[in-house]
């Protein structure tokens, strides 16, 4: 009931209260009375009846004013209070006004107050939310930087397979072919695209069962390279390590061991030869010997033949034990690691080493302190101080000196002394001899190092200054290549498009397609060039472009990009659009070749294209011929974009790209195209939530409704 | 009569010095360049002892020693294998399929002489 109505039916009672209580009055005193003094009393009443009456209604309206005069003073204000009590509950900047009553005030007060104490806690409670936020997000670009910085490969699965997270390695390991490596490993793609199923549920188990931390396996990749792969599980948040219980994901860390496999089975091949081939030649001569020595009273003939014996197959041994030291010498220049190094360092190392090893004065000459070599350092130091050795030994030089300096791409690095001149000749032995002089004993030679570090070294006389050196010519590396880390992490952007921990939450995957949330599927948005617009009329695609949306990021990392020779000519006026040339599709692969690569790469995740109708046209066309089906469902932004602007007239991708703020670059390249699409989409994504437009099947069916739906190619 | 020793290895240079040391103890030899040779002159010559090289062309050490054991007229040869493998698996090998000694290249030739006159004596 309203306050008015409240007030009215007050006074109506009060009146009526006051109307009965006269009415009582009457009969008490009428009854008792005499008919004379009845009469008495009417004709007195009837005499005072219009001061009566005018009693009763001064009192009347005197009621009626103080019920108002309560009603504004009291139940007016508490309404109010009550209301905007109401409003604090929805906005909490709100407050009381005071009002009504002292004790009125008193309670609007201490309400007031509540409310405050309630807007500082949640503001605390925010800013503690945010920073914990920032901290975490903080934590997962630092883990992510680190993990894509790694040597090993690095892929983290949710329980399914999905892929949550993989670094530059993975990638590098598996994009090997362009097509089919990137359609192998992506984020929300199954792992189980690049190992067997088996092998990892076999390294769980044996994880599982034998309470261990993690286990191995060896794979092969489809481009033949050899890969061990340490597999450990991931426990949920909370749970003990080592409780068996409770896994939310594992992690596969991949090393290629090809080379190192390659390197070591060569090594291992070598002493095996060596040993096994020796055992015959070497039992040949030890007979040989052994008879000899034991039936000395021989006659001349057979003698001479033993003594042949002997010397033919210790000739033999001679070249084998030779052949095997080469090929040693080969199988360590491949295990050379070259990093990357301060000129500077080496020198001062080289100084260390040669006065070490050698009675010999070091010092440093010039030296550019900011000079960087890409070099196997102990390989170097090895070489510098072999060559200072045999300066020493042979030519008696006491005094030597180190000089660096930078030319262009490369670094000199000099051995310099003053006095005597060798021979080129002589030169040439000490670059070809194995280094063993100074305390070093190894097959290598100078020029195996240098050529290892993809260097040169000569010998080099200046006559004005009677000063000769031995010049290494090695690669230097930029300042920035080599500097900070943080040249290389100023490419990783803000958040790496490497991982989305969020995959790791159970998906409702066991709904049908249609039913899923639009911001949870994983999309391909693709784009085609084509010959011309009539793919009925023998017009062909070109050109395939798409990147991935998964979990509402564009995954640019994950680009399909690919030229197709359309096994037709090119008409001039396409060129102009797409600026794609027929020496450009010259030796490309046949859309028969790509459509599988394709389909590998959009497996699993809903189309996206704009005007979609054109380009799956052209897919279906090819149906038949190449019997690969394209028949996951598709969405069309062209469509879409008649759903959210019924009133526009254009739906062009610029148009609409202009319309959502979607800056355009790189257009009519199939990617560049597709990547824009994908941009658009991205912003439709909400526009489509605030119309209802929820489920993969709402939009589709919303597409299907605009009126642009009839449009048919 | 003086006992008759089969040598099949494909290396002249081993059979020069295995020849010459066996005359020299005074048993009468027999040559063979490689196994189906070797099989050959085992049925033409019947020796008392085959010494047989693992690596041979046509069949190999192990065969001929396979060959020789299924057949029970040889069941008195004694079977010597040499090789120029040195591994444990190949020893075991040998020993299964009936050779009676195993030796090592290189071996030394007093050891081998003393091998061959316990084997021949033990006849």
């Amino acid at each position: 009931m309203s306050s008015p109505a409240k007030l009215i039916v007050a006074v109506a009672v009060a009146s009526s209260f006051l109307l009965a209580v006269l009415a009582a009055l009457w009969l008490v005193i009428g009854a008792g009375l005499e008919a004379p003094e009845q009469a008495l009393l009417a004709s007195l009443l009837e005499r005072r009846l219009g001061a009566l009456l005018m009693i009763v209604f001064a009192a009347c309206v005197f009621l009626f004013l103080i019920l108002r005069a309560a009603h504004e003073f009291l139940l007016l204000p508490l309404a109010r209070a009550a209301e905007e009590a109401a409003a604090l509950l929805e906005r909490p900047t709100v407050r009381l006004s005071p009002q009504g009553s002292s004790e009125l005030q008193e309670l609007i007060g201490a309400v007031n107050r509540v409310a405050v104490q309630r807007e500082a806690r949640e503001a605390a409670i925010e800013a503690q939310i945010r920073a914990a936020n920032a901290a975490a997000e903080a934590d997962r670009n630092r883990f992510a930087v680190l993990m894509s910085e790694l040597a090993q490969g690095v892929i983290v699965c949710n329980l399914d397979g999905r892929v949550l997270l993989y670094n530059r390695r993975a990638r590098a390991l598996f994009a090997a072919s362009p097509g089919h490596g990137m359609a192998a490993l992506g984020l929300g793609r199954s792992i189980y695209g690049i190992f067997d199923r088996h092998l990892i549920a076999y390294a769980l188990e044996h994880i599982a069962s034998r309470r261990r931390s993690h286990s191995h396996f060896v794979t092969a990749t489809e481009s033949g390279r050899l890969l061990r792969v340490l597999v450990a599980p991931i426990p949920e948040a909370g749970a003990a390590a080592d409780g068996g219980a409770g896994l939310s994901g594992y992690m596969t860390m991949i090393e290629d061991m090809t080379e190192t496999f390659d390197s070591e089975s060569t090594r291992d091949r070598l002493l095996q030869d060596l040993t096994e081939s020796s055992r015959g030649p070497v039992a040949n001569l030890r007979a040989a010997a052994e008879t000899l020595y034991d039936y000395a009273d021989m006659d001349a003939g057979d003698r001479r033949r033993f003594l042949a014996v002997v010397r033919d197959e210790a000739e033999g041994l001679a070249g084998r034990v030779e052949a095997a030291a080469r090929t040693y010498a080969a199988v360590l220049k491949a295990r050379w690691p070259l990093e990357d190094m301060l000129g500077a360092d080496l020198l001062t190392a080289a100084c260390r080493r040669i006065a070490d090893r050698c009675a010999l004065q070091v010092s440093l000459d010039e030296v550019d302190a900011g000079v960087w070599i890409k070099v196997d350092g102990f390989s170097m130091l090895q070489a510098m101080s072999y060559l200072a050795a045999r300066l020493h030994d042979e030519y008696r030089i006491r005094d030597l000196k180190l000089r660096l300096s930078r030319d262009g791409a490369m670094a000199h690095i000099d051995l310099i002394w003053s006095g005597v001149f060798m021979s080129t000749e002589t030169v040439m032995h000490w670059e070809l001899d194995p280094m063993n002089a100074a305390g070093e004993a190894t097959p290598l030679t100078v020029r195996d190092v240098v050529e290892r570090n993809a260097g040169e070294v000569w010998f080099q006389r200046d006559h004005a200054s009677y000063r000769a050196f031995f010049r290494f010519l090695l690669p230097a590396v930029s300042a920035q290549e080599a500097g900070l880390p943080g040249a290389a992490g100023a490419t990783v952007d803000s958040r790496p498009e490497f991982y989305d921990f969020d995959l790791f939450r159970d998906e409702e995957t066991d709904l049908a397609l249609d039913d899923r949330l639009l911001a949870q599927l994983a999309y391909t948005v693709f784009d085609t060039e084509t010959t011309g617009l009539e793919p009925s009329a023998g017009d062909e695609i070109i050109q395939i472009g798409a990147v991935r949306i998964v979990n509402r990021r564009l995954l640019r990392h994950e680009a399909f990009d690919q030229l197709i020779d359309p096994q037709r000519s090119l008409p001039p006026q396409s060129v102009k659009i797409h600026g794609i040339t027929a020496e450009m599709l010259a030796g490309q692969p046949p859309i028969a070749r790509v459509l599988p690569i394709f389909r590998a790469f959009v497996a699993d995740t809903v189309l996206v294209a704009h005007n979609a109708a054109f380009d799956m046209r052209f897919l279906e066309l090819k149906e038949a011929a190449t019997g690969i089906r394209f028949d996951r469902p598709v969405l069309d932004t062209f469509l879409l974009s008649a759903v959210l602007f019924p009133n526009q007239e254009t739906h062009r991708l610029e148009a609409i790209a202009e319309r959502l703020g979607v800056s355009v670059m790189g257009r009519h390249t199939a990617v560049g195209d597709a990547i824009v699409t994908a941009e658009v989409f991205l912003k439709m994504l909400p526009l489509l939530v605030e119309r209802g437009i929820r489920t993969l099947g709402a939009a589709r069916a919303a597409s299907e409704k605009t009126y642009h739906a009839r449009i048919r190619y | 009569m003086a006992k008759k020793i089969l040598i099949a290895d494909d290396e002249p240079n081993i059979v020069i010095s295995l020849e010459f040391l066996l005359k020299r103890e005074g048993y009468e030899v027999v040559v063979a360049h490689n196994g189906a040779e070797a099989l050959v002159r085992v049925r033409a010559e019947r020796p008392d002892l085959a010494i047989l090289d693992v690596m041979m062309p046509q069949r190999n050490g192990f065969e001929v020693c396979q060959d020789l054991r299924l057949d029970p007229e040889f069941k008195d040869l004694r079977i010597m294998m040499l090789t120029a493998k040195g591994r444990d698996t190949e020893v075991s090998k040998g020993l299964a399929l009936g050779a009676d000694v195993y030796m090592t290249k290189p071996f030394s030739t007093r050891e081998l002489v003393a091998k061959v006159k316990a084997l021949i004596d033990r006849a």
